[in-house]
């Protein structure tokens, strides 16, 4: 029945005679009929070719077989393999299905024509992120969020109880250290990770969730890749990059998408260096709350370094320039249960992949405190840190930051809080920590996914760059006696 | 034009001829369908003496051509001691003549951009090819021209006046020339690198497919069936597309 099928919707002549000349030459069973595969070598299906390669003994003798039919059209093979099916395809449908003639154009369609218009685009882009990022991850989430399970949980409750029963039952100061010290595992690890960072990839993962799921994204990438082409990407690239704001490691991953090594690098480069997280933008906000003028100077700074850094990458990095291309799915409603469920996985992959990081970097810093390394590295770190006219209690803040970027910027609030920064470092410390080497977490996903070399050559990179910009930033708010 | 050159330039093209263009011509001859290239060519050159010159056409010693005995037979001309005389219906014919040799000419330097010293050459052939009825498609192509590349006359034909008055449409265009809500057709691919006509044929973009352009800026987004796709630029002009008005 099959082969009569085949028959009847068969190609061109020539092309049954290559296709029945490699099903001749084929010998081994691979799962599909030998006429699928036949087509999917004259295809040039690189999977497939290996395989046959690997297995068959007359490769040589299928391998000339493709290259005469090649050789024999004037167009690639795939081209006239798709067409043949496309004619089937268009007959078959015809007969079959008809659709209803339009009468006018439907809400949803209207909605997502004003998206894709670049004058109505960009405002609502300032929209979305102003509702989603500013207002509800940076309000509610690194807000309200925070302040409660911080302030109300840990520091009112759990620290508390915590010192008392670790006090009472361990013996030995240096584990009670451990465990409840200045950077406890409980006190400092799991209050970071739980209290602060988790409200704020929660509500940045649920924000996200939404965007998503009504199709906003492949709208917003279709705005944007003439901007991106000029850094080296393309409007795809929107994606990793966009969830690089919720976090960076996560995004890092997703840079998988796209579809050149030269686009992959690029992105993880940016994400890496000018990318803030959500953690460390909801701290980054805290930090500059009520002071919109530094607040603006720091965005200023990034972006520039952005499409300053993305600039160059394109102009250095070799390969072959992007192209864009991108289904835009019709506009839907988000299901409420859909979101909570990707929310919800999302939090436990961050839970399961953060958690131990902060636990682990807890230790490692009091290892280097009992051990006194720690201390020897934070006066190392004291000289660069007053370079940038910043305080030598920051260089604890900016040795965190290695570990993670957040909890550096988590330190660098607790220094705010006791009134050790005036706004001119605060600038300089935000901008510095934002540019500053991702975290571990990242750091090593940057070495899974390009390689152990681009990891630690950008890695370098990017601890010098985010200390020049933060010199620069000094100097020049030094150089013209601005006090913010 | 004399009538030596004529048949010197028949000649030529005759050997150039592959042995299914001889056969196809004779077929239709014979059908009655079509004059023999020779015949037209005379028709051709009557109709510019007597609208763009004036007096008969000298055929001096070649009254006893075959071709000259064909135009006779059919009642298009009238043969007056030496001189031909160009009947009514005749005249029509000319007329056809003469305008797919001015498309032609014009399709040969619009379009497919050759060089105007062998333009004449060309297309003296290609007129032969350009069936009747075909040199409207033609016509409708380049726009409705109103003179050849020497800035002759081209004879309008009823496409002309059909679209007269409206903006020249064109039959092929790149999808990124297309008006936006305009519609058509995929007539065919064209991309240097394999990687991007993989691309298009993976969202369906294959010839024979309707397809219409929503927006050309800042990316262009265009529906194929029930689905749209955003692309830039580079790749919307593989796409070249069959207008349907």
């Amino acid at each position: 029945m099959l082969e009569q099928f085949a028959k009847r919707y068969g190609y061109d002549d020539p092309l049954e005679i290559y296709l029945s000349r490699i099903q001749a030459l084929l010998a081994g069973d691979y799962g599909i009929s030998k006429r699928s595969l036949a087509l999917l070598l004259l295809q040039e299906d690189s999977e497939m070719l290996d395989s046959v390669k690997s297995r068959e003994k007359g490769f040589v003798d299928i391998e000339s077989i493709i290259e005469e039919a090649r050789r024999y059209y004037p167009h690639p093979l795939t081209y006239l393999i798709s067409l043949r099916r496309q004619q089937e395809v268009n007959q078959i449908v015809k007969r079959c299905v008809s659709y209803p003639a339009k009468e006018r154009v439907p809400f949803p369609e209207y909605l997502s024509q004003l998206m894709m218009n670049p004058f109505f685009g960009g405002p609502l882009l300032l929209v979305v992120l102003y509702y989603f990022l500013y207002k509800f991850v940076g309000g509610f989430g690194a807000g309200v969020l925070v302040d409660f399970l911080e302030n109300h949980v840990f520091i009112t409750y759990i620290n508390p109880f915590m010192t008392k029963l670790v006090t009472s039952t361990v013996p030995l100061k240096p584990l009670q250290d451990l465990l409840v010290g200045e950077y406890g595992i409980i006190t400092l690890g799991v209050r970071y990770a739980v209290a602060i960072i988790l409200p704020i990839v929660t509500t940045f993962f649920f924000a996200f969730a939404i965007i998503e799921d009504t199709g906003y994204l492949p709208r917003l990438a279709m705005l944007i890749d003439r901007l991106f082409k000029k850094i080296g990407l393309s409007g795809r690239a929107v994606i990793p990059l966009v969830l690089g704001f919720g976090c960076d490691t996560m995004a890092t991953m997703v840079t998988r998408t796209l579809p050149t090594k030269r686009e992959r690098i690029i992105a993880t480069l940016l994400l890496a260096l000018a990318i803030p997280c959500s953690a460390q933008m909801g701290v980054i906000l805290a930090l500059l709350s009520g002071k919109p003028v530094a607040l603006i100077l720091w965005l200023s700074v990034i972006i520039l370094v952005f499409l300053l850094v993305g600039f160059l990458a394109s102009k250095i990095m070799p390969g072959e320039l992007p192209s864009f291309y991108m289904e835009v799915p019709p506009l839907r409603f988000p299901l409420l249960s859909n979101i909570l469920r990707k929310t919800y996985s999302r939090m436990i992959w961050y839970l399961k992949e953060i958690l131990p990081l902060f636990i682990f970097a807890s230790g490692l810093i009091w290892l280097g405190q009992i051990t006194g390394l720690f201390g020897i590295l934070v006066k190392l770190m004291e000289y660069p840190i007053k370079l940038l006219g910043l305080p030598s209690q920051a260089a604890v803040s900016f040795l965190f930051g290695f570990f993670r970027r957040d909890y550096g910027a988590a330190g660098l609030y607790d220094l705010k809080k006791l009134g050790l920064l005036n706004t001119n470092q605060l600038l300089v410390s935000c901008v510095t920590l934002t540019l500053f080497l991702p975290c571990i977490a990242q750091l090593l996903m940057n070495i899974k996914e390009r390689g152990i070399r681009m990891g630690i050559a950008m890695s370098i990179f990017i601890l010098l760059f985010s200390f020049s910009v933060g010199f620069l930033v000094n100097l020049t708010l030094v150089s013209l006696g601005i006090n913010l | 034009m004399s009538r030596v050159q004529f048949a010197d330039a028949n000649k030529k093209q005759e050997l150039r001829l592959t042995s299914t263009d001889v056969a196809v011509s004779r077929l239709l001859i014979e059908g009655g369908k079509m004059l023999s290239e020779h015949a037209e060519e005379i028709l051709e050159a009557l109709w510019i003496q007597i609208e763009e010159k004036d007096g008969l056409l000298d055929v001096g010693a070649s009254r006893d051509e075959p071709a000259i005995e064909e135009l006779v037979k059919l009642g298009l001309v009238k043969l007056e001691g030496n001189h031909l005389r160009l009947l009514e219906k005749g005249k029509k014919e000319a007329e056809g003549a003469i305008r797919r040799h001015r498309l032609a000419e014009r399709l040969m330097v619009d379009v497919l951009q050759i060089k105007s010293k062998i333009m004449n050459e060309v297309s003296c052939r290609f007129e032969h090819l350009l069936h009747k009825g075909l040199e409207d498609n033609v016509c409708i192509l380049l726009g409705h021209p109103k003179v050849c590349p020497h800035g002759k006359p081209i004879p309008p034909g009823k496409c002309c006046q059909e679209k007269a008055g409206k903006r020249p449409v064109k039959i092929i265009s790149s999808l990124i020339d297309l008006e936006t809500k305009e519609r058509g057709e995929v007539a065919y691919l064209h991309a240097k690198d394999s990687t991007k006509m993989q691309k298009l044929i993976s969202m369906g973009a294959l010839p024979g497919v309707s397809i219409t352009l929503l927006t050309r800026f800042p990316s262009v987004v265009f529906q194929i069936g029930q689905s749209q796709f955003a692309v830039d630029e580079e790749i919307a002009k593989a796409i070249y597309v069959r207008v349907i008005k």
